[in-house]
């Protein structure tokens, strides 16, 4: 299951929104995020959704890929929907189960709130499929430049993101072998009763985090005798460029952000 | 217990965009109490066909039948303990699979979740840490003290107090200096001889599969090329360059000299002694 999972993976493709500015395509992501929650109605979220769809049009991705690939996060999705629908308690009771009654509002909210949910985890995943994890981190560390000033540590943290992102395939990797080993050793981690499942993680934990910490050491002396001294006056192999497309993908945005919030206050 | 693969095939992450295919129709068969020899290139799906012989993975196609028990591909698999019980498999860098605070308890895990007791894991323990060749002072020590090396010797022995009758062997000797790599392979090599425990070598060093084996698989490119005993696959040296391999260091030597004497030597000669002997009798007859 966890090698067909695409959330947090980068598909190389060419496309509009893989030749894109990771800057642009960051702020794009963000404010989506913000702009998603002035919809409150269904016209609002129908648009929303269509814009969701053609960014994936734009991204070269099948959206039946996507659907697939993000079917782990549509299980979580599914259950929030079903928490809002059985929880919420506001206007008519719509269907009374005796032990469970289920109200107009908690269907509205629901429908809502899964609605926004996947939207969000459809664009955020848009980002990470489209873009290089090296180049999400230098788009990062570009858009954080200016809090230098007040000596927020931008470059750190990039970097520091630029190593976690670059090690989780490597810690999946790991973590399949040393699964394997264990079971191979008779270790039963899919079965039994939920005691023993949770014992069983102990053998695969421990060597995981061992492991970690040795690359850790390793990585911080490999640095070291490279000569890395923090980003004090370091020049970038990989430079930004700004172009046109990305502008008008932010201004798509605006038109959005229009249209919802014309929805939201007029219509 | 035999182990015979057909058609296996496997892909990872199947159905999906990653989808890759690592291993391919590979058919053939591993006789109870011999050596079998897996040789081929980084990449050639070594590594991956030995998960199959203890059910760790299966097949995206073929079937693998191990003892009695037969894994088919599509078809659900329960209760897969007997099978790993009986076939133990040393990992690649198997060190890394050492997690308790005592390499007594470390020995002791295999052996405890197929049910032994811990009297009598605790004494298989002594007795198979002893055998891979460690000091018995080394039980009540944490396995992350001891160099790379003894954590490899504690690991193989975690492995071995299982006592499982066939053993798997995954590049066991990568990464150790030339005297741990030969008295591992004897010990191996040994127990095998002893026991007749089934060996599976997965190796790159021609040298480990001449000297050890009866039957050499061949892997290219996840599929099998060739199958033969060692004698008849190193005595066609063009043959293995295709497929990116060497032949052992002796066999180098004996085509030198038969081609800087003229004369052709009536075999292959595998070991040094052989070829020592060979050569003794050579001198006779000139
Ligand atoms: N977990 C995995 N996911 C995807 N592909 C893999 C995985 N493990 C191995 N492969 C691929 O399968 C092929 C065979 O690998 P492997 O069995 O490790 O070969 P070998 O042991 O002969 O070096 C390689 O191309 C490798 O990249
Ligand atoms: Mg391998």
């Amino acid at each position: 299951m966890m090698e067909k999972m695409i959330f947090g993976r980068y598909i190389p493709a060419d496309s509009i929104a893989h030749r894109m500015d990771p800057r642009a395509k960051l702020i794009f992501v963000f404010a989506f995020i913000a702009i998603i929650f002035i919809a409150n109605d269904v016209w609002g979220y129908v648009i929303a959704a269509a814009f969701t769809y053609i960014s994936v049009k734009m991204s070269g991705l099948s959206l039946r890929f996507l659907i697939s690939g993000l079917k782990p996060v549509m299980i979580l999705i599914a259950f929030t929907f079903l928490l809002q629908l059985f929880f919420a308690r506001e206007g008519n009771v719509v269907l009374d189960l005796g032990f469970i009654q289920i109200y107009e509002e908690g269907i509205r909210q629901a429908f809502f709130i899964s609605m926004r949910f996947t939207l969000l985890v459809f664009m955020t995943s848009l980002l990470t499929l489209t873009t290089t994890p090296i180049s999400i981190t230098d788009g990062l560390e570009s858009l954080l430049n200016p809090l230098k000033k007040i000596k927020f540590p931008a470059h750190e943290l990039a970097l520091m993101m630029s190593i976690a992102l670059r090690f989780i395939p490597t810690l999946m990797d790991e973590t399949d072998k040393i699964m394997k080993a264990q079971m191979a050793r008779g270790s039963d981690m899919s079965s039994g009763p939920l005691k023993d499942r949770i014992k069983a993680i102990v053998p695969l934990m421990i060597p995981l985090f061992v492991n970690a910490f040795k690359r850790a050491e390793d990585l911080a002396t490999a640095m070291e005798v490279r000569g890395y001294r923090g980003g004090e006056g370091r020049t970038k192999y990989r430079l930004l460029f700004w172009k046109a497309r990305d502008t008008f993908a932010l201004l798509s945005l605006v038109l959005l952000a229009a249209v919802l919030a014309a929805f939201r206050f007029w219509i | 217990m035999d182990i015979v693969l057909e058609q296996v095939e496997y892909r990872y992450a199947a159905n999906s965009p990653f989808e890759k295919k690592a291993v391919e129709d590979v058919t053939f068969k591993i006789p109870e109490g011999q050596c079998t020899a897996i040789i081929g290139h980084t990449g050639s799906g070594k590594s991956t066909l030995l998960l199959h012989l203890n059910a760790l993975l299966k097949p995206t196609s073929g079937t693998v039948q191990i003892g009695e028990r037969t894994v088919k591909a599509g078809r659900k698999e329960k209760d897969l303990k007997p099978i790993r019980e009986k076939v133990g498999i040393v990992f690649q860098f198997p060190e890394q699979q050492l997690f308790e605070e005592t390499v007594m308890k470390d020995i002791c895990y295999g052996p405890m979740n197929f049910g032994v007791s811990e009297e009598e894991a605790k004494k298989r323990a002594a007795f198979w840490l002893k055998e891979v060749g460690m000091p018995e002072e080394v039980l009540g020590k944490s396995p992350f003290d001891l160099s790379g090396g003894q954590m490899r010797r504690v690991a193989i022995a975690g492995v071995l107090a299982m006592e499982p009758e066939v053993l798997v062997l995954d590049e066991p000797t990568a990464g150790l200096d030339p005297r741990g790599r030969r008295e591992m392979m004897e010990m191996f090599y040994r127990l095998h001889k002893e026991r007749g425990i089934t060996l599976v070598l997965v190796t790159h060093s021609m040298e480990d599969a001449a000297r050890y084996a009866d039957k050499v698989v061949v892997m290219h490119k996840g599929r099998k090329v060739h199958e033969a005993p060692p004698r008849e696959l190193f005595s066609d040296t063009a043959r293995l360059a295709e497929w990116g391999l060497g032949v052992p260091e002796v066999v180098k030597f004996q085509r030198m000299l038969e081609e800087k004497t003229g004369k052709a030597f009536p075999k292959v000669c595998l070991t040094m002694d052989e070829l020592a002997d060979m050569l003794k009798l050579g001198g006779e007859s000139l």
